[in-house]
Formats: structure tokens, C-alpha cells, sequence
């Protein structure tokens, strides 16, 4: 065994930072599926019928469809059957103060680096924190509601706005979209609600961390933004999920919709666990991401940086209908060990004059796969549109896998498309330079693979680019081969 | 046996690269400030020995010993050897895309000052001695905003290459060709920065083709370098009596 493959078994060996359980009274709704679940979880968010409605359709739609199965993925068999699909903290589910939060979660989001007190809180990021089914808490909620700004739980935002999320629930995303978006239109639990009025720019970041804590539940959060007229936001999600043998489920919905001349940066930094060196365990993360640019010279990008889960599967898109609406995607995909990713974004041209742009970087290490899916389409009336694509892949052992899918359709002569795609091997000559200049193996990689993944990175909000880089060097420990 | 009062003491050295024999049974002393010059013709191993010094995979000592310091390099890992002081400048420094000159820069500077029981300079006191070396090498323009040899002239990659070994300090220094491709002002540049770091201590080892450089830093000794030996060494006389006769004649001189 020579030098490096032992630092990859020390290191693969290193245990998932966010791996501890909380050990909190939870009231956990029994495994399975059917109507009268769904109605139980409707009752206990005391919804109105419209919205049970749309629960129950979503469930008879949902029943009728099959999981997908033409990704790059090698997806076991999942029996939908096990999984519980809700649960919430046994003391109180909603908190007026943070005095009624148990100490158990607050002390859970402090170890997760979140803290939700007054005092220590992030400076310029109201955070809407939310452990299993349930939102616990969103921070510096009267200082955004001063300029108008609806940040809350989704669930809260029904009871709150119910006109809002009415008008735009399902509208970006509708029900029969695809497998995974009919479930979580069945079932999901909570999740953020942001508006941002005409003419508003929001003074702070807006962030939601995910934790998955309870034992065989499914997460299925739903989340959806909108930006009205001439206002600007940045949202950004971190997840994590504790060290568990058996797979979890993730299938979330994020529904974003950009009026005109408005503008929406959406970061996620995803760090699901994502099982052990066997691949054992780890959350399989079935994702539902889209956004409209609605308005004219509307804006939305979509900045990714996903280290986690066992198996991924999850396409960012964005459909551009205004005239000289503009879209972008920026992703780092990161695969270890036994992970499986198929992630990529779809451009839809609709609207005169549109532009997208995506920068793809994929890293593989380990013996994981990673694939980037890919999809430009430039519709009749979308003329003098245009799409640049690159899509880049560092391979960093030879035992991983990079694959490149890009599917390109225009249906007009006026349109630009160019994509660009490369596959390299981490240069032994780039990890010897360094060497001589007194780095060891792993430091030379971390700087190779940061400067590799610089362009997306340096999009991310400057408080969360220093966490990413760091989520990437401790993801790669122990990657070189 | 290493040799007593030598900084670089190398023994009967036999290196191996993909099944060829390259360096056969090269001896080589380098006491502690002295400039020493490699000569040789293409593929006389002259590359071979600078990364056989810095430790790189695939460059098997076959036999001998290689002593810095007193220590067997052969228990050292490049990193290692590098901290202690050998610095190598290659003939062909790599790109790497996306790491900015300033944070390469202040990462491996930090890394050595941390090895010596140093504190990391301030970001302020890095800017400055940063900017201080880039001036007087020409190179202010490729500090700011650019990555590691990205882009850069054959001559701002060697240039490049002396910044980073003035930043470092070491001790032991081998520029492996390091005047190949470039005109006289720059290699007058080079000279300058390497006879600005000759303190009596520091010790170089020049590899080059040409006797060109050698106009401009004096040598010590001189070495010829032949099918992976040491064939012949003198003073600065050797080079010049080599710029005259050729390696061809210098040679058959040499084995009659």
C-alpha cells in the first residue's frame, strides 16, 4: 500500500462532522402512506381545505406515477411504504420565544454552527431553522417585517397569507411534474416562505438550515420565494443529517418566482450525510428546484455547492419567459467513496432576448459517480437568445466516474448556444510543484481543487464561501489516489 | 559516507526513471556557499538529478546515498525536503488554474515560517515584502489578480520561480536551466537576484545548457555531466574551454 492510499484509509475512515443525534421526545406519525395520513398531517397544520385539496391530488396523482429511473443512478429499491412522513418535537411545535424552545434544539443548531439567540446570532442573515418536520425558529423576523418582508415557515405563511401561497403554490412545479414533486406535494412538512415587496431590496441574507434528526423519516420540505417587482433577495440553504446505517429520503420542492426587473440569488451548500467509505447508509436526495423568470429583465442564479448525500438527483432550473430575462447556474458536485450524483439545470428560453449562463465543476474522488444532465432549450419566439455552458470534471482517482449529458434543442435561427466541456486528472506535476514548495499531498489538492473551484464559489455570500470551502477540503480528506 | 562540511553530499548515485538508467554512479559535493555548475549535453541526466534531489515519484535511487545536512534524503518526503531548505526551480513550472499568485504565495510562505517556529506574516507584511521581490524581478503585474503561471511568458514562469525562492529563503537552491528561452536582460535579471541571495551560506547548483549565465554568476566549480556521470569538473576555465571545443570534443578528450 503506498503512502497516499494510506492517507485516503486514515482519512475515509474520519467520521462525518455532523454525525450526533439529538435526543429529543419527538412525536413521530407511523410509517406509511395513504389518505388518512395526509389528512392527519393537514389537520395538525390546521390547514384549510384548498390546501388538503392539494395534498389529496398530489396523492392520487403521485400513486399513479413511477420513480424515474433514467439517470445515471444505481437507486435501490425504496419501499415508500417505511418511511414515516412526519414528526415534530413532542413540547410545543411552534415557538413565540426562543424561552419555549427546548434547550435540546437550540444546543443542536449551536453545535451545527447556527446559533438561534439574540446576541450570538449571524450578523446580516435572518435564519429560519427547521429540525425534522418542523420550523423552529426564523431570526430577525421584525426587523424584515419592517420593510415588508414575509421570511417564515411555509407553514406559518399558510395560516399567515394564505392568498399568496395559494396564488403560487404549484405554480412553478405543478403536481404531476415528476415522481419525487408529487410526493412532496402530498405530504411535505415545512419549509420557508419569502416575499419581497415591489421596489424592496432585502437589507440581509436570507437562510434555511435542514436537519434531519429523527430515526426512518422522510423529509419533504417545500419552499417557496417571491420576488414582486424591482426587488432583490438572496436566500441561501445548508442541510445536514446525522450518521444513520439505513438511507433516509429527501425530496424537497423549491418554487421560485421572479417578477419583472426583480432579481433572486438561491445558494445552497449541501451536506446531507452521505453514507460510510462502503456506502452504507447516507440520504438519498430527490430534489425538485425551478424557478420562473416572470417579468421582463427578471434574474435568477442558482449557485450549488452539494458535498453530501448518498445518491443525488437534482436539476436547478430555470424557465426564462421575460424578454431579457437572464438566468445562471453555478455547481461544485462533490462525490467521495461510494456517492452517486446526476445533477445539472435546465434553461428554458421562452422569452425574447433571454441569456443564460452554467458553469458546471464536477470532482470525483473515491470510487463515486458523477454526472452533470444538462438541458438548453431555446424556444420559436425566444429569438436572439443565447446559452453558455461549460462543463468541467476532475477526476481525482481512477476507480470514480465523470459523465457529461447535455441536450441541446433551438428552434430559431437568431440564437446563440456554445458549450464547452472538459475532463482532466488532478496533474501529479501540480501536486509535485507544490510538494517542493513544502506543501504536503492533502494541502496541495485542497489548493488545486479550490482553485478548480473558484469560479462558483466566489458567487456564494461572502459569509457562507469561507464554510464552503472549508465543507470541500473536509470533504476531500483523504480522496487522493 | 557523506561528506564532512558539505551541505549537499551525493555518493555514487544510480537513478532509474520508466526501466532507463539515467544518473550512473554521480558523486557530487556542495560545501555550504558555494555556486556550482552542471553542464551537459541533452539527456546527460542533468533534469533527472534536480528531481531525484526533490524527491519525486517515479525517480528510483537505484544506489548511493543522497546527504543534506547530515540527513539521508532517501528518509525525507519532498515536502520535507523542501522545508529544510532545497529549493528546486523547474525548467517547466505548472499552471494551476483558479489558485490566485497571492494566496499560493502566502500559503507556502506561511507553511515554511510555520516549520521554522515562525509566526504567519500579516496580511499587511505579506503585501509588502510580496510587492518589494515582484518589483525588482518586473513582476507587479502578475501578483495582482492572476493564477499560478496562468498565462504567463516562458520568461514570467522563470521569473516566477526566483520570486517564490526569494520568499522562501532556502538554503540549498537548484535552478534547472532556468536562463533556457530567455534574452540577456533577463537573464541579466536572474543573475542579479541570485548574486542579491549569495550571503556565503546559501549554496546553488546551476544546471545549464549554455555558458552564457555563467558570464553573469561566477561559478565555483564546474561540472561536465555525461550519460549520468560526472565526467569532468574545474573551475569557470571548464566552461569556457567548453563553449570553445564543444561537448563532442571535451568529451573524446576526456575518455582517451
Amino acid at each position: 500500500m503506498s503512502d497516499s492510499d494510506k492517507i485516503i484509509q486514515e482519512y475515509t475512515t474520519r467520521e462525518y462532522e455532523h454525525g450526533f443525534v439529538t435526543d429529543i421526545e419527538m412525536d413521530v406519525v407511523p410509517p406509511g402512506l395513504d389518505e388518512e395520513k395526509i389528512r392527519f398531517i393537514s389537520r395538525k397544520k390546521n390547514e384549510p381545505d384548498w390546501l388538503l385539496e392539494f395534498r389529496l391530488k398530489a396523492y392520487r396523482t403521485w400513486k399513479q406515477m413511477e420513480q424515474p429511473n433514467w439517470a445515471h443512478l444505481d437507486i435501490p429499491p425504496i419501499d415508500f411504504q417505511s418511511y414515516s412522513y412526519y414528526a415534530e418535537p413532542k413540547k410545543k411545535p411552534r415557538y413565540k420565544s426562543l424561552d419555549e424552545v427546548d434547550p435540546k434544539l437550540i444546543e443542536t443548531f449551536n453545535k451545527l454552527g447556527i446559533p438561534l439567540e439574540e446576541q450570538k446570532r449571524l450578523a446580516g442573515v435572518a435564519v429560519d431553522a427547521v429540525f425534522d418536520s418542523v420550523s423552529v425558529m426564523t431570526t430577525y423576523k421584525e426587523t424584515l417585517q419592517e420593510l415588508g418582508i414575509i421570511f417564515c415557515s411555509i407553514s406559518e405563511a399558510v395560516q399567515e397569507h394564505p392568498d399568496l401561497v395559494k396564488k403560487y403554490l404549484g405554480s412553478v412545479v405543478p403536481i404531476h411534474d415528476n415522481f419525487y414533486a408529487a410526493l412532496n406535494s402530498a405530504v411535505f412538512s415545512d419549509g420557508s416562505f419569502v416575499y419581497i415587496p415591489p421596489g424592496v431590496r432585502c437589507p440581509m441574507e436570507l437562510s434555511t438550515y435542514f436537519r434531519i434528526n429523527t430515526k426512518g423519516l422522510g423529509q419533504f420540505e417545500r419552499t417557496l420565494i417571491i420576488a414582486d417587482e424591482g426587488s432583490y433577495v438572496s436566500y441561501l440553504e445548508g442541510c445536514t443529517a446525522p450518521m444513520r446505517d439505513e438511507n433516509q429520503l429527501h425530496a424537497a420542492v423549491v418554487e421560485i418566482i421572479v417578477h419583472k426587473d426583480a432579481e433572486v440569488k438561491y445558494s445552497t451548500v449541501q451536506n446531507w450525510y452521505p453514507g460510510d467509505e462502503e456506502g452504507k447508509g447516507g440520504i438519498f436526495n430527490f430534489v425538485t428546484k425551478r424557478g420562473i423568470c416572470l417579468g421582463d429583465r427578471s434574474k435568477l442564479s442558482w449557485t450549488q455547492v452539494e458535498t453530501g448525500s448518498a445518491i443525488t438527483w437534482k436539476y436547478p432550473s430555470t424557465i426564462l419567459k421575460g424578454d431579457y430575462s437572464q438566468a445562471e447556474f453555478y455547481s461544485v458536485a462533490l462525490t467521495n467513496n461510494r456517492q452517486q450524483a446526476d445533477t445539472g439545470t435546465k434553461m428554458i428560453h421562452l422569452g425574447k432576448h433571454t441569456k443564460s449562463l452554467v458553469i458546471s465543476k464536477g470532482i470525483s474522488a473515491g470510487r463515486s459517480q458523477n454526472t452533470y444532465r444538462g438541458m438548453v432549450s431555446i424556444a420559436k419566439n425566444a429569438v436572439h437568445s443565447r446559452n453558455f455552458s461549460q462543463c468541467d470534471s476532475l477526476l481525482l482517482t481512477d476507480k470514480c466516474g465523470a459523465h457529461t449529458f447535455p441536450y441541446i434543442d433551438v428552434h430559431n435561427s437568431s440564437s446563440v448556444v456554445e458549450h464547452e466541456a472538459t475532463t482532466s486528472k488532478i496533474a501529479d506535476e501540480q501536486i509535485f510543484y507544490l510538494q517542493q514548495r513544502g506543501l504536503d499531498e492533502e494541502e496541495a489538492v485542497r489548493l488545486i481543487v479550490n482553485g478548480y473551484a473558484r469560479e462558483v464559489l466566489q458567487q456564494l455570500p461572502m459569509e457562507f464561501a469561507a464554510e464552503a470551502r472549508k465543507l470541500l477540503e473536509i470533504s476531500l480528506e483523504g480522496s487522493v489516489g | 559516507m557523506e561528506n564532512q562540511g558539505s551541505l549537499l553530499s551525493i555518493r555514487d548515485l544510480h537513478v532509474r526513471v520508466e526501466d532507463k538508467d539515467i544518473l550512473r554512479g554521480l558523486s557530487l559535493d556542495i560545501r555550504p556557499g558555494e555556486v556550482h555548475a552542471i553542464m551537459g549535453p541533452n539527456g546527460s541526466g542533468k533534469s533527472t538529478l534536480s528531481l531525484a534531489i526533490a524527491g519525486k515519484e517515479g525517480y528510483e535511487v537505484q544506489g548511493g546515498q543522497m546527504y543534506y545536512k547530515g540527513k539521508d534524503l532517501s528518509e525525507m518526503d519532498p515536502e520535507e525536503r523542501a522545508l529544510e531548505g532545497i529549493f528546486i526551480s523547474f525548467q517547466h513550472p505548472v499552471e494551476i488554474p483558479g489558485v490566485t499568485m497571492m494566496n499560493f504565495l502566502r500559503t507556502i510562505l506561511n507553511k515554511h515560517r510555520e516549520y521554522r517556529g515562525e509566526e504567519p506574516l500579516s496580511g499587511r507584511e505579506f503585501l509588502q515584502r510580496v510587492r518589494e521581490v515582484a518589483t525588482t524581478l518586473g513582476l507587479d503585474h502578475l501578483i495582482r489578480n492572476r493564477f499560478v503561471n496562468e498565462g504567463f511568458s516562458g520568461g514570467e514562469k522563470k521569473k516566477n520561480e526566483l520570486l517564490q525562492m526569494i520568499l522562501l529563503e532556502p538554503e540549498m537552491v537548484i535552478l534547472d536551466e532556468i536562463d533556457s528561452g530567455l534574452d540577456i536582460d533577463a537573464i541579466k535579471t536572474v543573475a542579479k537576484a541570485v548574486n542579491g541571495m549569495r550571503d556565503g551560506k546559501r549554496s546553488f547548483l546551476l544546471i545549464t545548457h549554455y555558458q552564457r549565465l555563467l558570464n553573469f554568476i561566477e561559478p565555483d566549480v564546474v561540472h561536465i555531466l555525461v550519460d549520468g556521470k560526472i565526467v569532468k569538473s574545474g573551475d569557470k576555465r571548464l566552461a569556457e574551454e567548453l563553449e570553445a571545443r564543444g561537448y563532442d570534443q571535451l568529451v573524446a578528450s576526456v575518455q582517451q
